[in-house]
C-alpha cells in the first residue's frame, strides 16, 4: 500500500523482545528491529521517528536501570501501543524521575554518554500518552500510545 | 552534498561504513550525550562526537544520520566499526578539535 493512502494497518499484530540488564553492547536492538517493520508495514516517517525515541529511551532505562525486561508491541488499526516492563529496583519517585536532569546512573554509565537524565523528557515528549507504574524493588511498566493519524 | 564531499573537503579519515558514502547531508549534529542526539538530531546530520562505542551506531542508525564524525583524531572502538559496516553508515574521523570541526562544517553545510 502507497504512503498516504488512508488505512495503512487493516489488521492487529504483536511483538516480543526481551532487553538483558546491564548489557549495552545490545541496546537498542529491541529499538532497531520494531523500526524495521514499522517501516515495512508503511507507518508514516512522522510517527516512526517519534515512536523510535521513545521506545529506545525506555529500552536503554531496562539496560542502565532494571535486571532484565521486555518490550512489547501492540499495533492496532488506530494506535501502536508499547509496553516496556522489567524487574528491577523500580523508581521511588516518579515525578522527580521525569524531571529534565534527574539521573541516578553511574559514572561509568555518564562517560558513556548515556545518564543525562534526559530519558523520560525524551520519551514524553515523543508519546501521545506515557504511563509510567513503578513498584520499588520490583520493577517499573511502561507504557507508550503513539496515535495513527490518519493521513489525508 | 553527500557524506563523500565532506571527507574530501575537510580530508576526513574514512573508518568503515563505506557503503554510506553517498548518503545525503542535510544538516550537522554537534553531541557527546545520546540522549540528546535521540531527542534532537535530524535525519540526514553530519554528527560530530568523542563517544567511539558501539551505542553510537545503534543511535546514529535509529535517527538515520547520514555519518558520524569522531574529533581529535580519536578512532572507533572495534565493535563501533563492526556495526558500521554493517549498517552502512560511515565513521569518519577528523584531527581536529569539536570547536573547529563544527565552525568547517558549519559553513560547508550551509554554503549549499
Ligand atoms: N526502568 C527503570 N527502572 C528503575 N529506575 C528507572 C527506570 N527508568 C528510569 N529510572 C530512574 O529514573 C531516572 C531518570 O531516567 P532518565 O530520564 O531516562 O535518565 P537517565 O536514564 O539518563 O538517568 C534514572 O536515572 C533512574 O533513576
Ligand atoms: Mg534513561
Amino acid at each position: 500500500m502507497k504512503p498516504g493512502s488512508s488505512l495503512f494497518i487493516d489488521f492487529e499484530m504483536k511483538f516480543k523482545y526481551e532487553i538483558e540488564g546491564g548489557n549495552f553492547s545490545k541496546a537498542g536492538n529491541a529499538s532497531s528491529a520494531v523500526k524495521k517493520i514499522l517501516k515495512q508495514l508503511n507507518v508514516p516517517p512522522s510517527i516512526i521517528k517519534k515512536l523510535v525515541v521513545a521506545l529506545y529511551e525506555g529500552e536503554v532505562n531496562v539496560v542502565a536501570h532494571a535486571w532484565n525486561g521486555c518490550i512489547r508491541v501492540d499495533i492496532e488499526t488506530d494506535r501502536i501501543f508499547v509496553s516496556i516492563e522489567d524487574e528491577g529496583p523500580g523508581i521511588p519517585d516518579i515525578a522527580q524521575a521525569m524531571q529534565e536532569g534527574f539521573s541516578t546512573a553511574s559514572q561509568a554509565v555518564r562517560e558513556m554518554g548515556f545518564g543525562a537524565g534526559m530519558g523520560l523528557p525524551n520519551m514524553k515528549k515523543n508519546a501521545d500518552v506515557l504511563d509510567i507504574r513503578s513498584d520499588v524493588g520490583k520493577g517499573t511498566v511502561v507504557e507508550i500510545t503513539t496515535f495513527l493519524k490518519k493521513q489525508e | 552534498m553527500v557524506v563523500e564531499d565532506i571527507v574530501k573537503a575537510l580530508k576526513l579519515n574514512v573508518f568503515g561504513g563505506n557503503e554510506g558514502l553517498l548518503r545525503e547531508v542535510t544538516g550537522g549534529y554537534v553531541s557527546d550525550l545520546l540522549s540528546d542526539v535521540m531527542g534532537n538530531a535530524l535525519e540526514g546530520d553530519i554528527w560530530a562526537t568523542l563517544q567511539t562505542h558501539k551505542n553510537v551506531m545503534a543511535v546514529a542508525s535509529l535517527k538515520d544520520v547520514a555519518a558520524v564524525i569522531l574529533v581529535k583524531g580519536l578512532k572507533p572502538d572495534e565493535d563501533m566499526l563492526a556495526q558500521a559496516n554493517e549498517e552502512g553508515i560511515p565513521v569518519l574521523g577528523s584531527d581536529l578539535e569539536t570547536f573547529e570541526l563544527a565552525g568547517r562544517l558549519y559553513a560547508l553545510i550551509n554554503k549549499e
